[in-house]
């Protein structure tokens, strides 16, 4: 119950359709989403295969609760298997289109091989077709949205779409749904255009109403929702400032990565905050943010949505931008404007939206600006390299040009859309590549929040945020406080963040509903959803058998415990300025200890015990 | 005391809470398509509305059904659709000037919002306030109160009305 038990197989190489029943063990065992894709993943693909070419595949997956009532259930992920890191990829994205997945009676969709000739998949509850798409193809997100709206005469159809980039072979392409939303990291986006998929469309209208005990959890999502509502981020912070609430915070306690990570505090942190996205500005009065919006079912309502100053630079003479869309969030203000030393918030406005219209990761894609940046300053990049484009830090003109030819696939935008370990790799400078397993930092630097060193360079997608958010204890004391600047007692709470959040990862919701819930919360709206029972401790078990699940995949494509490490940078050069002043991540320090309580061995294998221990 | 639903689109962030409630009271699934109220998502402006039945005190609806399946519940002043009655014609949903009685081609009969008999599930459901149920004479009288705040004669000492509570012109 509460999974609709039906998944939908798509063979793109011979066009076929079928529906399948759901694995029911694999559901008891791994939850929904992505633990639950994961293993139909690592059952259905060898570890090792070109993750470009027709022996990967994709999925598209929702949780028990996505459709639910339950505040946030509306998420889905896309896992398959990363052409950026050559790990697994598990993106997640918020919106509308998983809960219509879900109103449309699947759980998920398995995408397998090729097709011959661009198509997307067009889903009406039980009908789904393979459609041409060469009208689309060659177009933007945004574009084709429009036309396939137009097309099935379907303003309630919900559309996730890949870009140009992902066309072009960007390695770290977005699934853009809704617009605005974004299945955003480790290049989901680059496996679908492989694939010759440009889009699926789902209307669903079946609904989701084979809920166990209908009663328990709408008393269940109800104190859910008042809990939420109650807390100062999730019901103050979040709705106010959307994730851009960090910004001025982080950049306090030395933790923001400014210029390729050479610097932990950003002068200019306070023109591209939260806050200022909230002052009106002189051309016309009206402030960056239009609105806060919502995801499907959320009570939080963190999302910013934007315009750009009709004036700006940027969008002077192209109406076709002047209107309201998905605007900055924390990470993409950072990536964007932080780390490439760029302050002027219409200028990461506008490389937002382009980012959202032609389907690339703004984390990856502001660190590789960062990094050819640094590498332009060392003279190892020269404009003949950039087709004479000037990559200072600190250009607003470079970031947006950069972002344009990036997000349609053009001239240096290729090189751009390798990401920074390739790039630096072919200039030369491979150290100068901020990256985990060939991924892009994300906007916390771990010389300030010592924990978030060991949960990037254990985290199973490359360096990532989301994985194991230790952020939460080490500086918003959530569940509780612990010393930013220590690495005693990091293991075991990257462990536990890592194991829950992969719950929480699965199960339909938003992880950002953390702030102000833990397993407490969650368990008993999961328990009362689905058949069996779902304790906070069996979730956590949940947790840890997909960590590990993920963990052997990867082991299994190639990666090994040397690749749980930290750029140079972080573990040599000491932070210069800010609370952090003089510390490096002592990563080396916490793995040990780490792999200890993980049950591997020294040198990061799981051991049979632990397999045996999760039923792996 | 007659009470109405109240809408106010500045409000809304487009979480759909309100349309889960809605058609887990009427049909028992959580599934927007079988909504009574719907929120409409105008993306490129910023704006999301809530849009559902006035509750007509001269109901097209009403006068325009040839079998008189829709009638007026005297508790709470809503108009209902008895579904026994209705014989699925569509005509009403013709008839209505707001587009707010919809087929529904699952069971072949119309549907409306019928107030959930009083205790309407959507104005519990949202989170931000944008769907309340209030005294059916007041359903404007914050709205006419913040732009009296606002004329040049009103006295210094009270305080501007927030932004957000006159924007619904502005935008």
């Amino acid at each position: 119950m509460a999974w609709t038990g039906n998944v939908l197989r798509v063979n793109l190489t011979n066009g076929s359709i079928k529906s399948e029943p759901l694995n029911k063990q694999w559901a008891r065992d791994y939850l929904g989403q992505r633990g639950l894709a994961t293993k139909y993943l690592v059952e259905e693909v060898d570890p090792a295969v070109d993750a470009l070419s027709p022996e990967n595949k994709l999925i598209m997956v929702t949780g028990p609760l996505t459709g639910t009532m339950a505040s946030t259930g509306g998420r889905y992920s896309v896992v398959t298997k990363s052409p950026l890191t050559g790990a697994v990829a598990c993106s997640n994205s918020g919106g509308y289109i998983g809960a219509e997945l879900k109103m449309a009676g699947w759980d998920m969709v398995i995408f397998e091989g090729r097709s011959e000739k661009p198509v997307y998949l067009h889903i009406e509850n039980e009908d789904a077709r393979l459609l041409p798409a060469d009208e689309i193809w060659g177009k933007s997100v945004w574009e084709a949205d429009g036309i396939l709206h137009r097309r099935h005469q379907d303003p309630d159809m919900r559309i996730s779409c890949v870009g140009r980039a992902a066309e072009a072979g960007n390695l770290y392409a977005a699934i853009v749904n809704d617009l605005h939303r974004a299945a955003g990291r480790s290049g989901v986006g680059t496996v679908m255009a492989s694939k010759h998929l440009k889009a699926v469309a789902v209307r669903g209208s079946r609904g989701v109403g084979n809920i166990k005990d209908p009663m328990r959890f709408m008393q269940a999502t109800e104190a859910g929702k008042k809990v939420l509502a109650d807390n100062a981020v999730t019901g103050g912070g979040l709705p106010q400032y959307g994730t851009q609430v960090l910004m001025n915070v982080i950049n306090e306690m030395g933790a923001m990565p400014t210029r390729n990570m050479r610097e932990v505090q950003f002068e200019s942190a306070h023109r591209i905050s939260g806050e200022a996205m909230h002052e009106p500005r002189e051309s016309d009065g009206k402030p960056n943010l239009t609105t806060n919006a919502a995801c499907f079912a959320c009570t939080i309502a963190c999302g910013r949505i934007s315009t750009i100053d009709q004036g700006h630079y940027t969008v002077k003479n192209k109406p076709e931008y002047w209107h309201a869309s998905g605007g900055l969030e924390y990470e993409a203000a950072w990536a964007l404007g932080s780390d490439t030393g760029v302050d002027d918030i219409d200028a990461l406005t506008y490389g937002m939206f382009l980012c959202n219209e032609d389907g690339i990761d703004p984390i990856s894609f502001g660190a590789t600006v960062a990094a050819a940046m640094e590498l332009y300053e060392l003279g190892a990049i020269t404009k003949d390299d950039t087709g004479g484009l000037v990559l200072t830090f600190g250009s607003a003109e470079a970031l947006t040009t950069c972002a344009e030819l990036t997000a349609r696939g053009e001239g240096f935008g290729k090189e751009l859309g390798l990401g920074s370990k390739r790039l630096c790799e072919k200039y030369g400078h491979p150290d100068l590549s901020m990256t985990v397993k060939g991924q892009e930092f994300p906007a916390y630097d771990p010389r300030g929040i010592q924990g978030m060193g060991l949960a990037y360079a254990t985290s199973n997608r490359g360096a990532c945020h989301l994985r194991g958010y230790t952020v939460s204890s080490e500086v918003l004391g959530i569940p509780e406080k612990t010393d930013p600047l220590v690495t005693e007692g990091k293991p075991e709470l990257v462990k536990a963040f890592q194991d829950a959040t992969a719950a929480v990862d699965s199960s339909g919701l938003c992880v950002f509903t953390t702030f102000a819930w833990t397993l407490d919360d969650i368990a008993p709206q999961i328990d009362a959803a689905c058949e069996g029972e779902w304790s906070s401790e069996y979730l956590l078990q949940v947790g840890e058998r997909i960590w590990n699940l993920e963990r052997d995949f990867n082991l299994r494509a190639g990666l090994t415990g040397k690749d749980d490490t930290l750029p140079k940078r972080l573990r040599k050069d000491a932070a210069n300025v800010g609370p952090a002043q003089g510390m490096v991540n002592d990563v080396e320090a916490m793995m040990p200890r780490y792999y200890a309580i993980r049950g591997w061995t020294e040198d990061g294998r799981i051991t049979d015990e632990t397999r045996q221990r999760l039923g792996l | 005391m007659a009470m109405a639903l109240k809408l106010e689109p500045e409000k809304c962030t487009g979480c759909l809470q309100c349309e889960m409630a809605c058609s887990y009271e009427n049909e028992g699934v959580f599934n927007p398509a079988k909504s009574r109220i719907k929120v409409f998502s105008f993306h490129e402006e910023g704006k999301f509305a809530p849009y559902t039945c006035t509750q007509c005190e001269e109901a097209w609806c009403m006068h325009a059904c040839p079998v008189e399946a829709i009638v007026v519940d005297m508790a709470t002043g809503s108009k209902n659709v008895l579904e026994d009655v209705c014989v699925g014609c569509k005509v009403c949903t013709i008839a209505c000037p707001f587009g707010t009685v919809n087929y529904e081609p699952d069971s072949g009969k119309v549907i409306k919002c019928d107030l959930c008999g009083g205790d309407p599930w959507c104005a519990k459901a949202c989170p931000t306030g944008a769907i309340t149920y209030v005294d059916e004479a007041d359903t404007t009288y914050e709205r006419m109160r913040a732009w009296a705040q606002q004329a040049p004669s009103a006295p210094a000492r009270f305080n501007p009305p927030k932004p957000k509570e006159v924007q619904v012109f502005e935008r």
